[in-house]
């Protein structure tokens, strides 16, 4: 279908889906028994300018946005859903500071994001605060010039591997959601370091652990926003960064059908290609049919957040949440259509099913994703929007 | 160091089928791509510029369409362009294609080193780049697995059958490369939208001074009498025994056939 892309999205998707082909496929299952992170690859696309399509020219970037992002996402993705997670890690992190960075901020962290010399990670979510962010109970307090970090971030992807974190931690803990604040924290600052490394159901190429603060002293300049405004930048954040979820989701669907449909034509039963049985068909028609409508609402809400809107996290919570869900549907399929063979970790789909799993729960659940859009749609029309 | 590359536009052979009943190639459908090997020539060039400053001019021949690859070529990082395109080149052999490359050389002039890819997946001659050396009149390196330059000469290593050669030359010199040489980098999404709009300078057999009859089906002293997919030689014998007993076996069984 075309979606009506510019010739430099063209571009741009096309030089993804080769680096993914070409570098990516062959080390799929490498990447994966080892759980080695991806880092030759993302130099290769950082090489390639696609680590800079989001950021802004005058910050190093291509000037893109989201919906760029978006597309390289969904063709990593394709390939494989760890490489995709480890790529789009670093924008998750760069969306802070790009939404509420100072100018000086944007200068000092964005070029060297932009040109892939370092790479980013965000860090919200804590062992007893996920969905409920308002329960955060890593602390900073601040001394003098500088403020001092105290706890500890769980599940942080690119942890270890990226340079640069924003960090949301209590400035204010009587205050629960409107104590929050967010930091800029860099590898190597003494008193932060990392926990173990989480084994995982699937994106195993990705690294997630612990983010481990001990009197971790920051310059107050750090500050993201201002104090107290914690909250605002991670669910403005999230807002910006969930289609990259859907896009993700895009794209392991659509390996998994790309998977399907060769199997389906190369596997005979009963004395023909499986593919010829109408109940194959219908699967693969649902299958495609599912993936063109995610990638069509994910596309529509990346271009609708792009375009300047100032409200968009009804959409972007959609986008995520539809897409996810098509992905667990289609990857299962996938699973189904190969039969005893696709639940063969020597087969390539149950690790597709594996991958999608994680985008229903990651950068909010589906259920938290509901809330949200149900939430915006009464109080729209409570305003008689 | 002012480089030459020579680059040829091929069908993507891993994506071509055979007609059985034809014997040519089925191109319809099929991606055109810069041959894989002059990709490597490519690449050596631009780690020379980058080492030692330089300029790189790359040089096809080819259709118009043959454009696509230069434009390439220029976003991995290529500063010239030159397409030789003229219906007199078309049908070509390999002294036809030297003729025209050497003379598209000798107008450039101002060169110290022409790279090539060893051979094209199309014809895999190997031959454009020695006979282009021996028209332009320079030292010629084969094969070259491994380049650097040492006062002012370049020492190539070259990979042979039986092992490696390295060769010392002075420049202008032609070397054809091998895949072992290096990776090939992909094209930024700056170097594409930059090449986009880079002039691609065009060279007929006028501007090149090519006589009728010097080049195309006309200058090719090389005839295609018949192109066929050979039979599939079907299964071969196995012969058991431990290995005395097989060789004595095999022996017996050449000289029943007076193959010795």
């Amino acid at each position: 279908m075309d979606y009506f892309l510019t010739e430099e999205q063209k571009m741009i998707r096309d030089l993804a889906r080769t680096i993914a082909r070409e570098q990516v496929a062959p080390i799929v299952t490498e990447l994966e028994e080892k759980e080695e992170f991806p880092r030759e690859i993302l130099d290769t696309l950082a090489r390639a300018d696609l680590a800079a399509v989001y950021i802004p020219e005058e910050y190093g970037g291509l000037g893109g946005g989201v919906f760029e992002q978006c597309l390289v996402m969904e063709e990593l993705s394709r390939v494989c859903g760890g490489v995709g997670v480890s790529f789009g890690a670093t924008a998750l992190g760069a969306y802070p500071i790009l939404l509420f960075g100072s100018r000086e901020q944007k200068e000092r962290y964005l070029p060297d994001l932009a040109s892939g010399k370092k790479l980013a990670a965000f860090a919200l979510t804590e062992a007893e605060a996920g969905s409920d962010a308002g329960n955060i109970k890593t602390t900073a307090t601040l001394d003098g010039d500088e403020y001092v970090l105290n706890g500890t971030k769980q599940w942080i992807t690119n942890a270890g591997e990226a340079d640069v974190y924003t960090v949301i931690a209590s400035t204010d803990r009587k205050k629960g959601a409107r104590g929050l604040t967010a930091f800029v924290v860099e590898k190597g600052t003494p008193g932060f370091s990392f926990g173990r490394k989480e084994n995982k159901m699937g994106i195993r190429c990705s690294p997630t652990r612990e983010l481990i603060f001990r009197n971790c002293r920051i310059p107050r300049e750090n500050l993201l926003g201002r104090p107290g405004s914690g909250f605002v930048v991670a669910m403005r954040t999230l807002d910006k960064a969930r289609p990259g979820v859907g896009a993700q989701a895009v794209g392991i669907a659509q390996g998994a059908l790309d998977e399907a449909l060769r199997y389906s034509r190369q596997r005979v039963q009963f004395g023909q290609a499986i593919s010829s049985f109408q109940g194959i068909q219908f699967m693969l028609a649902d299958m495609a049919t599912q993936i063109e409508a995610a990638r069509a609402l994910v596309y529509s809400v990346a271009r609708h957040i792009d375009s300047g809107s100032k409200e968009y996290s009804k959409e972007s919570a959609m986008a995520k949440l539809f897409a996810s869900d098509v992905a667990m549907r289609v990857t299962t399929d996938a699973v189904q259509i190969f039969g005893g063979y696709g639940y063969m970790q020597d087969y390539p789909v149950e690790k597709r099913m594996r991958d999608a799993k994680v985008t229903q729960i990651y950068e909010g659940t589906n259920q938290v994703q509901r809330v949200v859009i149900a939430a915006r749609l009464i109080r729209e029309t409570a305003l008689g929007a | 160091m002012r480089i030459i590359v020579c680059i040829k536009q091929v069908p993507d052979t891993s994506q071509v089928r055979i007609d059985p009943k034809k014997g040519t190639l089925i191109r319809q459908g099929v991606p055109s791509i810069i041959n894989p090997e002059d990709k490597h020539a490519l690449e050596e060039a631009l780690r020379i510029k980058e080492r030692c400053q330089g300029e790189v001019t790359v040089v096809t021949m080819g259709p118009p369409q043959a454009e696509k690859a230069l434009r390439e070529a220029l976003a991995m990082g290529g500063d010239r362009a030159v397409l030789l395109t003229d219906r007199a080149f078309a049908g070509s052999d390999t002294h036809a294609t030297a003729q025209v490359l050497a003379a598209a050389v000798r107008k450039i002039r101002d060169w110290d080193l022409v790279l090539c890819g060893r051979q094209a997946i199309d014809g895999d001659t190997a031959q454009v780049g020695p006979q282009l050396a021996e028209y332009l009149g320079v030292p010629q390196v084969t094969y070259a697995c491994k380049l650097h330059l040492e006062d002012g000469c370049l020492v190539a290593e070259r990979a042979l059958e039986d092992g490696f050669e390295k060769v010392k030359t002075r420049l202008p010199a032609l070397v054809t490369v091998t895949e072992e040489i290096n990776s090939p980098r992909y094209p930024s999404i700056r170097g594409i939208v930059q090449a986009v709009k880079m002039e691609i300078i065009t060279w007929n057999s006028r501007d090149l001074g090519i006589e009728q009859g010097q080049a195309g089906l006309d200058g090719s002293p090389t005839k295609v009498n018949k192109t066929y997919t050979p039979k599939p030689r079907g299964e071969g014998e196995v012969i058991p025994g431990s290995p005395g007993e097989a060789a004595r076996a095999l022996l017996a069984r050449l000289r029943e056939r007076k193959v010795i």
